[in-house]
């Protein structure tokens, strides 16, 4: 097992920068996301800590070796395509051992840990099986089953989930995620699935246009986000735009919001805050706020989305739809069209640098 | 289950017979009759032609038995196809890997047009263009000897290679666009699959990417196989007197002898001998896939 550095790490295609100056430290035995939009530079990274393209300018390092202009058969890497890539042509057990074959391991040994690793995706009994005669989820098995049995350094995963339907990815969010603790291995996981980041990952790093937007645990990005694009990309955010009072903005129309977290900025500067949808408190104006929601504005409904455990409120206000979502506790439910007195606390609300 | 599935197939018969019927109707014509008619001159003594007399027999058969010549020729034009068919395999396999897995666009397409092109040429224009380039005095000589300090002879004309080159470049093509197409097929990401697990680049060739080709591999070495050991437009023309072979043999029944009933044995004994060894090669070259 190895953590991987990533140091000023920059990839171009002609005139594309695919990746500019990319730095991140993804710990030894971590589950790290990276997540981003189509074109953010995510699957360039990978492919990059790979070896199936090397960096123009910068360093990797697996296990403190430089591996930027190593072969990626010599990294010691394990790989699960997002297509699978299972090899149509051998059963799950010689795809399994292609990678121990390879390398010239006596067959004794192919066979028992061929076997080992089907027992831990649970696919003991398919080793005689051709690739074709899986569905996808146990495709989706063998494929790891294959990545891991060669006891890479790092394991890279690119979308892995992505082919697979709904109920059958939570499935194999959880699998993955028991399988990656039983065997400690360091994890770099591709996704543009911001829920799935946030599920599996003890980090998440946010790319977008080839730069790290943020990265962090996902409990540290979700709350403080450091740009608008965090705030939005990762989970639903209500952002206001505003110029700096010093602990908070004005809006256009004079209403200050205060903001109990976000870098210092100087009063007059432009600058955004972000709240989530959950932590607005959303009253018809007749009850009384609890203590410290000191943020308060003015509404009117305009839709409510009911999804069963929750209420999704569209809040029109100066020209600007809030969004905030209610959980379904048997409280009276709000119509569409009402006035309504939106509350929420600094602490809840982050300020962002414009 | 099985009967329900055989009434199935004849239920969807009848509404397909009117479209198959044309397909039918042409391969019975242009093939299924001329061939009856040359089973049947096979065991004849002599052509029904200006009232010639003529009774069954087979000894057009038991020609080719008594006489050594003509299974010598036959083994000659045997190892002729199959080496025709390894230089094809040698030259046309690693020509389709290129325009297959590494150009890409416009590269691809000019080389292709390249490759192809041959096959809109007439076929005798490209052999006497070959004896032009093959022969004492030819393109290859004169070129050589510009370049080399020494002087050398380089007459290939009338010789066993001359023969292998021009067959060999009438039918690489085949090779390369059936290859071509099965390794078009194969995803680039098992190929990034194979080296990720460590394997080098010869070994995701060997253990991935030659299985997954066998079947191009298979339908291009049968394609060319055939016909070169059946060709006489190469043998005689480059060969010359060293070009000899069981499908010059066979012309010269037909054009020069007129012994048709014999030329048309020979042919179905070739065609079966063809048919013996591809019957035998297929379950075996499948395996290896």
């Amino acid at each position: 097992m190895a953590g991987v550095q990533v140091a000023n790490v920059s990839r171009s295609f002609g005139a594309h920068k695919a990746l500019d100056d990319v730095s991140i430290d993804f710990p030894d035995g971590g589950f790290y996301a990276l997540l981003g939009p189509s074109g953010s530079g995510k699957t360039t990274l990978l492919r990059q800590i790979a070896g199936f393209d090397f960096p123009d300018t910068g360093r990797i390092a697996i296990g403190g070796e430089s591996v930027e202009r190593v072969p990626v058969e010599k990294r010691r890497i394990g790989m699960v395509f997002q297509n699978y890539a299972l090899f149509p042509n051998m059963s799950v057990a010689d795809n399994v051992a292609f990678g121990l074959s390879v390398r010239g391991e006596p067959k004794g040994t192919i066979a028992t840990e061929v076997q080992r690793a089907l027992d831990l995706v649970q696919l003991g009994k398919l080793g005689g099986r051709r690739p074709h005669q899986l569905s996808g989820g146990q495709r989706q098995r063998v494929a790891l089953a294959r990545a891991i049995v060669t006891k890479p350094r790092v394991l890279l995963l690119d979308e892995p989930l992505g082919a697979l339907d709904k109920a059958l990815r939570v499935d194999m969010q959880i699998e993955l995620k028991r399988i990656q603790r039983e065997i400690g291995i360091t994890t770099i996981f591709v996704t543009h699935d911001q829920e799935e980041a946030l599920t599996m990952s003890d980090r998440i790093g946010i790319l977008r246009d080839g730069r790290l937007v943020q990265e962090g645990p996902p409990e540290e990005i979700y709350d403080k986000p450091q740009s608008e694009f965090a705030a939005t990309f990762l989970g639903d955010a209500n952002i206001f735009r505003g110029d700096a009072t010093g602990n908070g903005i004005r809006l256009p129309d004079g209403t200050t919001i205060a903001a109990g977290s976000g870098p210092s900025l100087a009063a007059g500067a432009k600058a955004s805050c972000a709240v989530r949808p959950e932590r607005i408190q959303i009253s018809t104006g007749a009850g009384t706020s609890e203590a410290g929601y000191a943020n308060t504005l003015r509404g009117q409904v305009s839709k409510r989305i009911f999804a069963g455990n929750n209420s999704t409120y569209f809040v029109d206000r100066d020209g600007q739809t809030l969004k905030v979502i209610v959980q379904n506790t048997g409280a009276e439910r709000l119509a569409e069209g009402q006035e309504v007195i939106l509350r929420w606390s600094p602490e809840s609300t982050v300020l962002i640098a414009a | 289950m099985a009967e329900q599935l055989a009434t199935g197939s004849r239920r969807a018969l009848r509404p397909a017979l009117p479209l198959l019927l044309p397909a039918y109707l042409w391969l019975t014509v242009a093939i299924f009759l001329p061939l009856s008619a040359m089973v049947f001159f096979s065991f004849m003594t002599d052509l029904p032609l200006a009232g010639k007399e003529w009774a069954f027999t087979l000894g057009n058969y038991a020609a080719f038995f008594s006489q050594s010549l003509y299974s010598k020729l036959l083994f000659a034009s045997l190892r002729l196809g199959l080496e025709v068919t390894l230089w094809c395999v040698v030259i046309g396999y690693p020509a389709a890997y290129v325009l297959a897995k590494v150009l890409k666009g416009r590269s691809r397409e000019a080389i292709f047009l390249l490759v192809i092109l041959p096959f809109w040429s007439n076929g005798l224009v490209r052999i006497f263009s070959w004896a032009m380039v093959l022969r004492e005095g030819g393109i290859l000589d004169t070129t050589l000897n510009a370049v080399l300090p020494s002087k050398i002879n380089i007459d290939l004309m009338y010789s066993y290679p001359a023969v292998i080159i021009g067959l060999v470049h009438s039918y690489v093509p085949y090779m390369v666009l059936t290859c071509y197409l099965t390794l078009q097929a194969i995803d680039d990401s098992l190929i990034e699959a194979g080296r990720s697990l460590g394997a080098s680049r010869l070994q995701v060739l060997k253990r991935v990417i030659i299985p997954l080709s066998m079947p191009g591999l298979i339908a291009g070495a049968a394609l060319i196989f055939v016909p070169v050991v059946g060709s006489f437009m190469e043998p005689r023309i480059l060969g010359g007197r060293t070009g000899t072979f069981y499908g010059t043999v066979i012309e010269d029944q037909f054009v020069a002898v007129f012994n048709w009933p014999l030329g048309a044995a020979l042919s179905f004994i070739l065609l079966a001998v063809v048919l013996v060894i591809l019957g035998l090669a297929a379950p075996v070259l499948r395996r290896a896939g």
